[in-house]
């Protein structure tokens, strides 16, 4: 399939039951120097209940600025998000986020920060207790419950914020990258338990990824971003059965699905490479 | 024990067996310095008379309540500073500088202001130890991670909540480094004020001692001062070195 050269913008197709909603979204930013940035937009989208999306694009493309925006941390500078029907005003209740950065609270033993949500939620403490040992034994930590960050690897750290989001049930999770800071080998076994989850939770989740062969596998649909300003230029819908695994890999649809995101990509990061090289002409 | 621990155990006793050598056998004369064992027995002797108790229990109090109140004072001020950008750009280099100023010439105005006794001391104890823990304080709040208070606001947590539970913590290890530096400076303030300003504590009974030709006794004083420092920044160093290990590296 090929993308109309005409299209500004490409809409996914609406899935039945909209959970996640965009409108016109534009973020602009002010640099220093008093001159704006456009990061991000317009997008349009629509991810159903209980979907698995995900985000592929050149670095730089404004897919932190997407997380961002969808999570309520900072607002839209124009269009609209709306999360369970609701324009997102603040971050709205049940939406859960796994950042880029190691953001575990190094005062706090693994068990205490998986705890933390909880508890600020005013959960009771059995049902804290109930609710960490499954979460701590999800990501593999057991042995590391009283253990503190300082004292873990970096991956190991990203397990706890991914517990630590869990934990809390949200309804949207969105993961920034998660396991950027983790081993090939980990990827994989931790692409395979957020599927588990993803099926047992029917949480919808936003992943945003540089990893190609991470969204081709974990993902019903996958949203391919232009640089700067990022918008949408091709949605690829999987069809995976929803009990897939990481198997899927050594099926040629896998292979077709992930040379045509490295199709669309590929044109997308030699403009970003053309922009940054100090040999390349400026623009006339 | 580590075995820089060993080798700097070893370097103290030598000093010591070593200046012990040296006056036991005349090659340093009593009236220039006592040997350490004397010191030693002599403030035992003291601590038992009880002569002294008043005095060190003076110099501690002022000590401890300069230490109160420069970190109170330098805490408040320190987030007032670091929520005003431009004051900040503008005072900061101020308090780079400060300790370049030796605080002790403005004790005629302590004087003029509170009078000989503790309240001059306690002010002059604190106008040293303070800018440590505002220079602590903006460190503290600059080194909290932009993405654990994000992660307050995917908490919905309130602005209170997020200070107390995640950047009160953050910024703790460095918020202690003033707090060690403030004790640090706050019993240099009040035990040097003590010579100048005060008719009691350490300071004072040093220099009485030395003033009366009480040769003893003012070793044995300025034993309890070292032994004292000492033992608060060893317990310092151990809650300081809990802190310190929890940091990202």
């Amino acid at each position: 399939m090929t993308v109309d050269p005409s299209m500004t913008q490409i809409s996914a197709p609406a899935p039945a039951d909209v959970h996640v909603s965009l409108r016109k979204v534009v973020r602009t930013f002010v640099l220093p120097s008093g001159l704006p940035l456009h990061a991000l937009g317009p997008i349009d989208l629509d991810i159903g209940r209980g979907e698995f999306f995900a985000v592929v694009g050149p670095s730089g493309c404004g897919k932190s600025t997407l997380i961002d925006v969808l999570s309520g941390l900072s607002p839209p500078t124009g269009g609209d998000v709306l999360f369970e029907g609701k324009p997102v005003h603040g971050v709205p209740d049940g939406v859960g986020v796994v950042f880029q950065e190691d953001a575990s609270f190094p005062w706090l033993n693994v068990r205490d920060n998986v705890a933390f949500g909880l508890r600020r939620a005013g959960v009771d403490g059995a049902e804290v207790k109930r609710r960490v040992d499954y979460a701590v034994g999800f990501v593999g930590l057991n042995d590391f419950s009283a253990a503190y960050p300082a004292q873990l690897s970096g991956g190991m750290r990203q397990r706890v914020c991914i517990a630590r989001t869990l934990v809390l049930q949200p309804r949207l999770i969105l993961l920034d990258e998660p396991f950027g800071a983790l081993d090939q080998q980990t990827r994989l076994l931790m692409g395979d338990e957020l599927l588990r989850l993803w099926r047992e939770t029917s949480a919808t989740v936003l992943l945003i990824t540089h990893a190609l062969d991470e969204a081709a596998m974990l993902s019903d649909c996958i949203g391919v971003m232009s640089s700067r300003p990022g918008r949408f230029i091709d949605f690829v819908r999987t069809g995976w059965a929803r009990d897939r695994d990481n198997r899927v890999v050594s099926t040629p649809h896998f292979g077709e699905i992930t040379a045509r995101l490295w199709d669309k990509l590929r044109t997308e990061s030699m403009k970003i490479m053309g922009v940054q090289s100090p040999s390349s002409p400026g623009p006339r | 024990m580590t075995s820089a621990g060993w080798i700097r155990t070893a370097v103290v006793v030598a000093f010591v067996g070593v200046v012990e050598l040296l006056c036991r056998t005349g090659l340093i004369p009593n009236t220039v310095l006592i040997p350490p064992s004397e010191m030693a027995r002599e403030l035992v002797s003291i601590l038992e008379g009880g002569e002294m108790t008043g005095d060190i229990a003076a110099t501690f109090r002022n000590a401890v309540l300069a230490t109160v109140i420069a970190v109170a004072i330098g805490f408040a001020v320190g987030i007032v500073i670091q929520a005003m950008p431009a004051l900040r750009r503008s005072v900061e280099p101020l308090l780079a500088s400060y300790y370049s100023v030796p605080t002790f010439i403005f004790y005629p105005v302590f004087i003029v202001l509170f009078g000989v006794g503790d309240r001059a001391i306690i002010a002059i104890a604190v106008l040293l130890a303070v800018v440590a823990m505002i220079t602590a304080t903006l460190n503290g709040i600059d080194r909290i991670p932009p993405v654990l208070k994000k992660t307050a606001r995917i908490y919905r947590m309130s602005r209170v909540r997020t200070a107390l539970l995640v950047e009160l913590p953050a910024a703790a290890p460095y918020l202690f480094t003033g707090v060690k530096l403030s004790v640090a400076y706050a019993f240099i303030g009040v035990i040097a004020s003590e010579f100048i300003l005060s008719g009691s504590g350490l300071g004072y009974e040093i220099a009485y001692a030395y003033n009366n030709f009480e040769n003893r006794k003012m070793y044995a004083l300025m034993l309890l001062v070292l032994l004292s420092v000492a033992l608060i920044n060893s317990v310092l160093d151990v809650i300081d070195n809990r802190l310190q290990s929890r940091l990202r590296r």
